[in-house]
């Protein structure tokens, strides 16, 4: 019993640890004009609030975080800084007063939110009792995967996921018909430096 | 390519680039016991892709993996998931109901693990070919990334 209290103290701290840092990853980036840096931090806030979702028992959303977040948004984000300039124009600071005060407000409503919010784990909670339960209790037998994560995704909710899947090719499809498949880069680059690589050639048309 | 000086970033990069892309595949392989799924291996081999391409240059990545084969991933990626749904149909079952792949009562798995397997070889190169197809259309745009962006 003593033990479970002090692991209990134990991961609030580190619960609280995680949201500060976090709150102050999210200040520095607000207050910063350097973009390679703001880039650099969003991957420090993903990465962070990976390490917090896993605490919280959210393994597939903190796993989900580090890829993308951490690690593919931030690459994406390196390529598209390259198109612009380094640095954010510095604002009138009366003009950040309008986003600062949507900012609170709608955090306040956020936190009066989490009021009614069932504590983390309760088993009596809507999530937990009610169709949650029964795709713990039937799972086994209706498709006899392990990870009940995986069954639901692709089983239960498989039209879903044909959905999801639709919408990254389509997120994919949009970016590459508006911006170009990079093809026309690449053959400028070759058209530009044809003698330091021969074989180049060879590649490219394949 | 005289730039040197990034000697130890491309040797470090030549080791983890495998490693990522073998971890990808675990994640892939292992969504129906552990964590994970198609979804995050598929960003994990386009991240692979992509640190192969900071390191080494977009064109050299180009030259491996091509931008019509991935944006022709990404499709297929998309046809195999729909495919598997028209499958069910074609065996009597709803669109998608794994069930009646094999024609199975319920309690036999095979039909739910074969689509399960099917589906999310479909999801991983769906996302792996999206991801890499925006990688590749953003940093397309600049020839070559030059030392003084970092």
């Amino acid at each position: 019993m003593n033990d479970f209290v002090l692991s209990g103290a134990g991961t609030a701290f580190i619960n609280v640890l995680f949201l500060v840092i976090l709150f102050v990853v999210a200040i520095a980036i607000a207050r910063l004009r350097s973009l390679f840096s703001i880039v650099m931090l969003s991957g420090v806030y993903s990465l962070v609030s990976a390490a917090w979702y896993i605490l919280v028992d959210a393994v597939d959303v903190g796993f989900t975080e580090a890829a993308v977040g951490a690690g593919m948004s931030t690459a994406v984000l390196l390529g598209a800084m390259l198109l612009t300039a380094r640095t954010a124009k510095p604002e009138k600071p009366l003009k950040r007063l309008g986003p600062l005060i949507v900012c609170i407000a709608a955090g306040i409503m956020l936190i009066y939110g989490t009021i009614d919010l069932p504590p983390l784990g309760d088993p009596n909670s809507p999530a937990n009792a009610g169709v949650g339960l029964t795709y713990l209790q039937i799972n086994w037998f209706d498709t006899g995967v392990p990870n009940v994560v995986t069954s639901v995704l692709a089983s239960y909710r498989g039209f879903d996921t044909l959905g999801e899947t639709a919408v990254v090719f389509t997120a994919g499809l949009a970016v590459a018909l508006l911006l170009g498949f990079g093809e026309r880069s690449l053959a400028e680059t070759l058209k530009k430096a044809p003698k330091s690589d021969t074989r180049r050639k060879d590649g490219d048309a394949s | 390519m005289k730039s040197d000086h990034h000697m130890i970033l491309r040797v470090i990069g030549k080791c983890l680039i495998p490693l990522i892309l073998i971890y990808g595949f675990y994640v892939q392989f292992h969504g129906e016991v552990g964590p994970g799924g198609a979804f995050q291996a598929g960003v994990v081999l386009a991240v692979a892709l992509i640190l192969h391409a900071l390191v080494f240059g977009l064109s050299q990545t180009m030259r491996a993996v091509p931008p019509w084969f991935t944006r022709s991933l990404a499709a297929i990626g998309v046809l195999i998931f729909s495919g598997v749904g028209v499958w069910a149909m074609l065996t009597g079952g709803l669109y998608l109901e794994y069930q009646a792949l094999f024609g199975e009562p319920l309690g036999e798995h095979h039909g739910q693990h074969a689509g399960i397997i099917i589906i999310e070889i479909g999801v991983l190169c769906a996302v792996w070919g999206a991801m890499t197809t925006i990688f590749y259309a953003l940093a397309g745009r600049v020839a070559e990334i030059r030392d003084e962006d970092w």
